[in-house]
């Protein structure tokens, strides 16, 4: 009987103390999985690493996110997007602005405007 | 009449060191309330200080905070590139955009204007301070309205006590750590930091939630 009542003593601390950090440090549970999204975007701007090497960490930073079944943050797809355009993959970039209208349909006239202008040729 | 003089400069006295005390904190969100903003477009920041890299410094920084806060944010890089495209190559231009053209173009519901006014390391004798300091503002892009301005500041010198607590705090901690080892671009972590305080929600006076954080509607 002691024995139930200490684990359930234990089991409510933990459950409190889990609250109370939470509470405190609201740290931990995000929205999305960031993984290399905001370096990567001031690589872009800095200009000093090839593209190429850009467009691989995030694509391996995609596989991390997908493993764990999150999302990744606003904008991470039309990004991939961004960098295929520059190295002139332009099926694969066609692909990400239809991933990232996907997961976020709020983007769909900016990815629309995009689509439409890489169809006829003009570049964004 | 000294005597009346002198009572209204304590009244006046008084007041300015409550008002030290309390920062204001009534902050009018009704006109925010009433356009209830899904989409943020951040254009690039305007910048005041001495050091060129702050604006796409610390705009590489303002999804975290936006999206986290429950809002869509245009991408960033993207969007840089198609105002460069237009032939909008500076803050400055990019911030004299009309507000209409900016909707059709970007369907965003705001736009995001932000000025840094410091960035950099001052180095004294004994130790070096890195501050960043920003201010923005949230305009609606249909009507013009302003929803919402505010500042921050963030300083390599906070060390671990500050007002933030949670995720700031932790943030703090970090860029303190990297500023020791990045001296060529000390200001990057802190204007991390910087961009946190400035946009992140659940705050006094700062942003309200947006549709995509599960808080949406409780601010």
């Amino acid at each position: 009987m002691f024995k139930v009542y200490a684990k359930w003593a234990l089991m409510a601390s933990t459950v409190l103390v889990s609250g109370l950090l939470a509470g405190c440090n609201s740290g931990p549970k995000t929205l999305y999985q960031w993984e290399s999204y905001q370096p990567e975007v001031y690589e872009y701007f800095k200009g000093e690493e090839p593209k190429e090497a850009q467009a691989e960490a995030l694509e391996r930073d995609l596989q991390k996110i997908r493993s764990t079944g999150k999302t990744p943050p606003p904008g991470y797809h039309a990004h991939l997007g961004l960098l295929y355009l520059s190295m002139g993959k332009d099926d694969q970039m066609v692909q990400q602005f239809r991933t990232e209208k996907t997961l976020f349909p709020e983007s769909t006239p900016y990815m629309d405007f995009l689509l439409k202008n890489a169809k006829t040729g003009v570049v964004q | 009449m000294i005597a009346r003089s002198l009572k209204l400069m304590a009244g006046l006295l008084a007041l300015a060191v409550l008002g030290g005390c309390v920062s204001p904190k009534t902050v009018d969100y009704s006109a925010y309330k009433q356009s209830r903003p899904k989409t943020i477009l951040v254009l690039p920041p305007l910048n005041n200080s001495p050091d060129v890299k702050a604006s796409y410094s610390l705009l590489s920084q303002v999804t975290y905070p936006l999206a986290e806060a429950g809002y869509y944010v245009l991408p960033i890089a993207l969007v840089d590139e198609t105002f460069r495209q237009n032939g909008l190559t500076t803050p400055a231009d990019i911030h004299q955009a009309p507000a209409n053209k900016l909707q059709e173009i970007f369907g965003a519901d705001a736009a995001l204007y932000i000025t840094v006014t410091d960035y950099g390391t001052r180095y004294m004798i004994i130790s070096s301070e890195t501050v960043v300091t920003a201010s923005a503002k949230l305009v609606d892009l249909k009507s013009g309205t302003t929803l919402w301005t505010g500042s921050a500041r963030a300083s390599s010198e906070e060390g671990g006590n500050n007002g933030g607590g949670g995720l700031i705090g932790m943030l703090i901690t970090a860029a303190v750590k990297q500023v020791i080892n990045s001296s060529n671009d000390a200001g990057h972590p802190i204007a991390g930091v910087t961009s946190a305080r400035l946009l992140s929600a659940g705050q006094p006076a700062g942003l309200l939630y947006g549709p995509r954080s599960p808080k949406y509607g409780t601010d």
